[in-house]
């Protein structure tokens, strides 16, 4: 099932990502996964996430779909050159893995490998311009499929609470351009931020989905604050999470910062993108009390 | 200058169509190699229909003083034009886009891979010697040694407080790139075709 569907429907779709693990048992992930994101739209699978190696996502994404679930496979340029791109994304279609979601890729340097060699032969842009030529049955280099060719819900990312908006707006429309179906964002935490940047990025038309992370403590909200692109925790809800840290602990806290940003946003966007990060457990409360179950 | 060629007749014309037009020629690295008669020719051409203000023909604007001193020379000349065509490397062509911040500077040549040399004057410009310049979708501030990703289609999301995720103490090019296109009226270049390298150019020579 391509996740355009659902957009077309109507739904507010409800995705969350996943992060394989540094080796190559996947039980665990698999349990979890079925324990709590069965009844969402659809699973994103990070790949190689924070330039970190691990289990590969299509892999992942294969095992997703064995169990039922809908995966999309994220796939970014810092590995793989256009061939190798190009050739994981037909192995993805003869999977059935339908969902895509095509990124540049954080640095190799910012990683656990840093001294790889970083490739970036196409970035977010070109990659999406790949996969529509592919779905033309011709390749990069200008070469025919053999047979029917793939078919993809092609999305991207933003990030509407970056700094620089209005060059975040312009790459935006640049993955439009090139064929972007469907929008996931960047964690939000200053509802009036992403509600002004829906209002110019409505003019696309495309489905955006409003990027949550789960605040885990007032230390990991700011040292997002600190060190992560395009995130900012208001300063109240830094004391939100300082106030009662049994509750923040618990997850209380995060869960309720988390359902009120979603519910203040909801207006205004598609669906909403949860990144757990490890708290995948939290996301039925969290949808529960979003008002989204 | 390294070794450069002159990118197509079609593609600098559609720079200048209707503009008036300052051309600088750096002869500094010309004994290395410089498409001297091809250049020549196509600004005869560019002369003959008028849309040319000034040529200035020197060496080395790759230094800043030199630069300051020429350009200030052809100030009226400069003023009177839309646009200014640089036929250097990347680096001279860098080097004058940062000196005329406020005019669209645009690049007439490729600058090719040459092995064991490295220009002359050792400045915070660089030049990627891709073959295929991008100066001219960019506001004359390379992406592909200003960005450490070297991207070609806009900037990623890895900028914090306009500092690149790589390195806290460079800026993001491609901020640097939107902030120029915005102060020249050129965020039309924003919206250029999908571009996509092309690596059998980045051939030693």
């Amino acid at each position: 099932m391509k996740i355009t569907e659902k957009f077309e429907q109507g739904e507010f779709v409800v995705t969350a990502e996943v992060g394989p693990p540094k080796g190559c048992h996947i039980e665990h992930l698999l349990e979890e996964a079925k324990t709590y994101l069965s009844d969402i739209t659809a699973v994103n699978v990070t790949d190689n996430q924070s330039s970190v190696m691990r289990l590969g996502s299509l892999a992942t994404c294969k095992a997703l779909k064995d169990e039922g679930l809908t995966p999309i496979f994220q796939i970014t340029c810092r590995d793989r050159n256009r061939i190798a791109l190009q050739s994981d994304l037909l192995s993805a279609a003869m999977f059935g893995i339908e969902n895509l979601l095509l990124l540049t890729g954080d640095h190799t340097k910012l990683g656990d490998h840093p001294q790889a060699k970083p490739v970036f032969d196409l970035d977010s842009v070109s990659l999406i311009h790949t996969v529509k030529q592919l779905e033309e049955g011709v390749d990069l280099g200008g070469n025919a499929l053999v047979g029917e060719p793939p078919k993809f819900a092609k999305g991207a990312v933003v990030s509407p609470c970056s700094d620089s908006v209005d060059a975040q707006l312009a790459k935006m429309e640049r993955k439009v351009r090139a064929g972007a179906d469907y929008f996931q964002t960047q964690a939000v935490y200053e509802p009036e931020k992403f509600i002004k940047f829906m209002e110019k990025a409505s003019q696309f038309g495309k489905p955006v989905q409003l990027g949550i992370v789960i605040p885990k403590s007032a230390g990991m909200a700011k040292y997002m604050n600190d060190n992560v692109a395009g995130i900012h925790v208001p300063q109240e809800m830094l004391d939100e999470l300082r106030a009662d840290k049994e509750k923040t602990k618990a997850g209380i806290t995060g869960v309720e910062i988390a359902a009120r940003i979603i519910k203040e946003c909801k207006p205004y966007c598609q669906g909403v993108h949860i990144m757990a990060l490890g708290w995948e457990s939290k996301i039925p409360a969290l949808l529960q009390q979003a008002g989204l179950r | 200058m390294l070794i450069t060629q002159l990118k197509t007749k079609d593609s600098i014309l559609s720079l200048t169509d209707g503009k008036k037009v300052f051309i600088i020629n750096c002869f500094g690295c010309r004994e290395v190699y410089f498409p001297l008669e091809e250049a020549a020719a196509l600004q005869g051409e560019m002369n003959d229909s008028g849309m040319v203000t000034g040529i200035l023909t020197t060496d080395y604007i790759c230094n800043p003083e030199n630069l300051e001193i020429q350009l200030e020379r052809h100030k009226d000349a400069i003023d009177a034009a839309d646009v200014v065509l640089v036929f250097s490397c990347g680096v001279g062509v860098q080097t004058v886009a940062a000196r005329l911040e406020e005019k669209t500077v645009c690049a007439g040549c490729d600058t090719c891979r040459l092995p064991g040399f490295q220009g002359v004057t050792p400045l915070e410009y660089d030049c990627g010697q891709c073959g295929e310049c991008y100066l001219n979708l960019t506001g004359g501030i390379c992406p592909i040694t200003a960005c450490s990703k070297s991207l070609v289609n806009g900037q990623c999301g890895g900028a914090k407080n306009g500092k690149c995720e790589v390195d806290p103490n460079m800026e993001c090019g491609w901020e640097r790139i939107y902030r120029r296109l915005e102060k020249i009226g050129r965020l039309d270049a924003m919206k250029c075709p999908v571009q996509i390298r092309n690596f059998a150019t980045d051939k030693e020579i």
